[in-house]
């Protein structure tokens, strides 16, 4: 008997990738990340992986789950509940199986469902999952991988565990037949991976190409295919955003005529950082892996002293260890760029997992008074623009700036319409012009001191984290010029606000009802909930912050407009306080302290309820 | 060094801030000196950079008419290293006490020493906290009693050339402020060698902790007391009535008055990893007739590739790979797709 494939067109798919943590889920997920982008949609990704390296084998906390979101529509989110949901065993299955969509595609990897993976899930041995899966529910396509993988690598000179290691290509393959993806960048990919073994290649190719014609083989029941996304006209690239963070930093460099010297010690979800710097040695970058956190700041800061671009970047302990060296930073007035890429805290908490809980902690978390700039990225591709711009502050305006990501938009991928290098502004650190007498702390009309670099012949000069004297920066423990220094230090980051572009609103009317107020990685949620509360006839509108220390001088007027200012954020209601704390406003708190970041419905539900929907 | 056709003088290294240590702190002699011999040692003033953490002794930058940084407790190192690494053209000096070199930046020191950047580590050890007011610090002897250790330390201290030489570092050496001339040499000896020197001097603290070092330094003791390590001469010490001979790796105090001729001794090779070791543990806090004298000069001194080298060879070799980098590449990647 034989059927006849359906095809069927769709705008938009989540697919999640869920297999033990050495089943090569992530690089599954990338691979299809990479492709799809190369064909045109949209699509933003999540990968969701344990602290472990190797967790217990089968377990539901070595559960690794990749998800991504794309179609021919915009896409902001990596997606709430899954159409397709592929399981490589049955901790996979039981850990996402609630989330699937009704009638969404289940990928099982049969051999994963024995008595052994279900006693290591903890489920019922005598019950397999899979029969129980009702067909009006899901369509369920039981898949015995690992037995058809070791068939097709059969005559290849590989032991059992070698063979089992391409399992994750043959079911990416299926899935590429599913959707109609094109097999070549991931060949590509391939082929330059096991360059130097070409056994596990041919290995990796076989198995990838079984997957794709295994299809055809079954007859499955369906085949979709998404159309390429109207984007904005242009040329696009996928990308990831701690690399995008890394190019923000060899861009501005490169911008500003300086070195960069990037100081980092490892830790998740930062350490890609420091990976992608130390393989572009070629743009005159200089990477040091520190003995330890504080080491990588001062480092850094003797870096900038040196007259190089000081950058480290570290997640919230590693940020608490610096803050000693950040308060050197402020008393020294220098360029320095801090990157927290935030994690679950507080102490050493979820490494792995998304939370933006460190936002008091960058504005407030130093002894004395000293403010110090911190902007936030909302995107993978905006890393790049938001370490451009740190960048640019630190050096025109002599100062340390914080940069906020997180492990959500770290390690999450979209494609971006990337710039020109010519199109970036150039950045002009304030070199002292020689033309009047040189004193260290003297200031220009925005407070800024200049820069004198070691080496600069007659300008020998000490700094240091005592209080200095104003504009000779001597020593100085004079009462009323403490005072005055700490005035002058506040005023001078103060007055960077005034610098600042406009505010703009994403959407929705200029006043109204609620104004969805955020900042970082929530954008893309909230955007897609705003937009859904929109189209509802809610009255809503979108508000989003770059610069959350100091505020925008605009965002009073802004936040004046509206009845509610609603503000989600994926911890226990930061930026509520500093709103709330500023401006007379009537603020509502949606948090979410679960390690994950927002599904859009959720905020949906919440602007809803806000409207006494 | 000449600076508009005139030589430098000691007093172009010595800027206009008053000096606040203690009146009859050892630090005193120790700027001096330094003061004194920077002129001898061919370093153009705008590339001299002089680099602390906290203490009584990191107060020195300030005083040295050069660039400067009083950084924070125990970093220095760290600092250092970032700033060398940046700009290897600069002349680094690190000054450091017992409690900001070994207690609370130990890491950074080690670590320092191992990596192997040419700049010049002074430890400034006064076996005590001085700027806090005195409590035990980890050079004060066991039993110590302070302020807070009423009933005496009992933390075991650090041998802290052991410490050096146990970390890699590439030169070792011990002076003392009392002894201008000594200081000086060693001072030059660090800034001639290229890797990290790792200088302890002991310096006397006359407020917490007076006469800690009294038995190397006082006129009557010190003979008896310490030996003075000169490159290929015989250890000889006590006024020549002492020598030290091995016994294979067995360190043994001689009387040269009782028929041992100079020939059987051991030989000072400050090249030699393993009699370096062994010199440093001649470390008794009590000393007497039959414990061996505390030694002062180099220990241990080491050619060996410094890190900003292997650094710059990396970048090098990167552009030599990669050719000099491209940011539109960078930006642009491997793939990308049009969207019209």
């Amino acid at each position: 008997m034989t059927m006849t494939t359906r095809e069927e067109k769709r705008s938009k798919v989540t697919i999640h990738f869920a297999g033990d943590s050495g089943d090569g889920i992530q690089l599954a997920g990338s691979q299809f990340t990479l492709t799809t982008a190369l064909q045109g949609n949209d699509l933003s990704t999540f990968p969701d992986f344990p602290a472990e390296i190797r967790a217990p084998i089968g377990t539901v906390a070595g559960v690794s789950g990749f998800q991504i979101n794309f179609g021919s529509e915009e896409i902001n989110t990596p997606g709430s509940n899954p159409d397709v949901l592929v399981a490589m065993n049955a901790a996979a299955f039981k850990k996402n199986i609630r989330n699937l969509k009704k009638g969404g595609i289940i990928i099982a990897n049969e051999a994963g469902f024995d008595k052994r993976n279900l006693r290591l899930a903890h489920m019922d041995e005598s019950v397999n999952p899979l029969d129980e899966v009702r067909a009006s529910d899901y369509q369920l396509y039981r898949v015995d991988i690992t037995k058809l993988n070791r068939e097709a690598l059969q005559d290849l000179e590989l032991g059992m565990k070698e063979r089992d290691r391409s399992r994750n290509m043959f079911a990416l393959g299926f899935v590429y037949w599913l959707f109609h993806r094109n097999l070549d960048p991931t060949l590509q990919f391939l082929t330059h991976k096991f360059q130097t073994d070409p056994i596990v290649l041919e290995a990796n190719i076989r198995a990838l190409k079984k997957g794709y014609h295994y299809g055809e083989t079954i007859e499955a029941v369906k085949r979709y295919s998404i159309e390429s996304a109207k984007l904005k006209p242009g040329t696009y690239r996928n990308i990831v955003g701690n690399q995008a963070l890394a190019m923000g930093l060899i861009a501005a460099s490169q911008k500003a005529g300086l070195n960069l010297f990037y100081a980092g010690y490892p830790i998740t979800p930062a350490s890609d950082i420091l990976h992608f710097l130390s393989r572009h040695k070629n743009f005159n970058v200089k990477t040091f892996q520190a003995e330890d956190e504080i080491a990588a700041i001062t480092a850094a800061i003797g870096a900038s002293f040196g007259g190089s671009m000081g950058v480290t970047a570290t997640s919230g302990p590693g940020m608490a260890l610096k803050g000693e060296a950040l308060g050197l930073a402020v008393m020294l007035e220098l360029p320095l760029v801090i990157v927290n890429v935030q994690r679950g805290g507080p102490s050493t908490g979820l490494p792995t997992k998304t939370e933006q809980a460190d936002l008091l902690q960058a504005v407030y978390g130093r002894n004395g008074e000293s403010p110090i700039p911190v902007i936030a990225a909302r995107s993978p591709s905006d890393c790049f623009w938001v370490a451009f711009e740190a960048s640019r502050m630190a050096v025109e305006y002599m100062t340390p700036v914080i940069v906020l990501s997180d492990g959500y938009i770290a390690n999450g991928a979209e494609p971006w319409r990337f710039p020109k290098s010519d199109d970036l502004g150039k950045i002009q650190a304030p070199y002292f012009s020689g033309k009047e007498e040189y004193l260290p702390y003297k200031r220009n009309d925005k407070l800024v001191r200049s820069w004198v670099l070691p080496g600069q012949e007659g300008l020998e000069h000490r700094i240091g984290g005592l209080e200095k004297e104003k504009e000779t920066g001597n020593v100085s423990y004079d009462p009323e010029n403490h005072e005055e220094m700490v005035k002058i230090r506040a005023e001078r980051i103060a007055r960077i606000a005034d610098d600042y572009p406009a505010l703009e609103r994403i959407q929705g009317p200029p006043k109204g009802r609620v104004l969805v107020l955020g900042w970082g990685s929530t954008f893309g949620s909230i955007k897609v909930a705003v937009r859904n509360a929109i189209s509802e006839g809610l009255e809503v509108s979108q508000l989003h912050l770059r610069h959350v220390f100091p505020l925008p001088n605009d965002l009073g007027d802004i936040i004046s407009g509206y009845d509610q200012v609603l503000i989600p954020e994926l911890n226990n209601g930061q930026l509520s306080k500093l709103i709330r704390q500023e401006y007379d406003a009537s603020v509502t708190a949606f948090n979410k302290i679960q390690g994950l970041p927002f599904r859009a419905d959720e905020v949906l539900e919440k602007i809803r309820e806000l409207h006494g929907a | 060094m000449e600076r508009n056709g005139t030589a430098y003088s000691s007093k172009d290294f010595s800027s206009d801030q008053d000096v606040r240590w203690c009146p009859g702190c050892g630090d005193y002699s120790i700027l001096k000196q330094m003061q004194t011999v920077l002129p001898e040692l061919g370093i153009n003033r705008k590339d001299l950079v002089f680099i602390s953490g906290i203490g009584c002794s990191s107060r020195f930058p300030y005083y040295m008419n050069s660039y400067g940084m009083h950084s924070i407790h125990g970093r220095a190192p760290a600092v250092a290293t970032g700033l060398k690494a940046a700009n290897p053209e600069l002349s680094v000096w690190v000054i450091t006490g017992d409690g900001d070199g070994l207690s609370i930046g130990g890491n950074h020191l080690i670590h320092a020493l191992r990596r192997n950047l040419d700049i010049n580590i002074l430890l400034f050890n006064n076996e005590i906290y001085g700027l806090t007011k005195g409590q035990y610090s980890p050079t004060s002897e066991l039993g110590k009693y302070t302020k807070s250790s009423p009933l005496g330390s009992i933390d075991h201290p650090f041998n802290p050339l052991s410490l050096a030489l146990g970390a890699d570092a590439t030169f070792v050496a011990r002076t003392v402020d009392r002894d201008p001339t000594h200081l000086r040499e060693v001072l030059k000896r660090a800034h001639e060698h290229k890797g990290t020197s790792y200088v302890e001097i002991y310096q006397n603290c006359n407020v917490f902790n007076d006469g800690a070092f009294e038995p190397w330094t006082d006129k009557k003791q010190r003979d008896a007391n310490s030996i003075i390590l000169q490159q290929g001469q015989p250890l000889v010490y006590d006024g020549g009535n002492k020598g030290l001979r091995l016994d294979g790796l067995k360190p043994q105090i001689v009387d040269l008055t009782e028929g041992f001729s100079q020939s059987e001794l051991w030989v000072h090779d400050e090249k030699d990893a393993t009699k370096a070791h062994i010199l440093s543990r001649f470390f008794n806090h009590e000393p007497g007739p039959d414990k061996f004298p505390r030694p002062f000069g180099i220990l241990y001194s080491e050619d060996r590739f410094t890190y900003e080298e292997a650094m710059q060879n990396q970048l090098d070799k990167a552009l030599e790979l990669q050719g000099k980098g491209n940011l539109d590449e960078l930006i642009r990647g491997k793939s990308t797709w049009e969207v019209e």
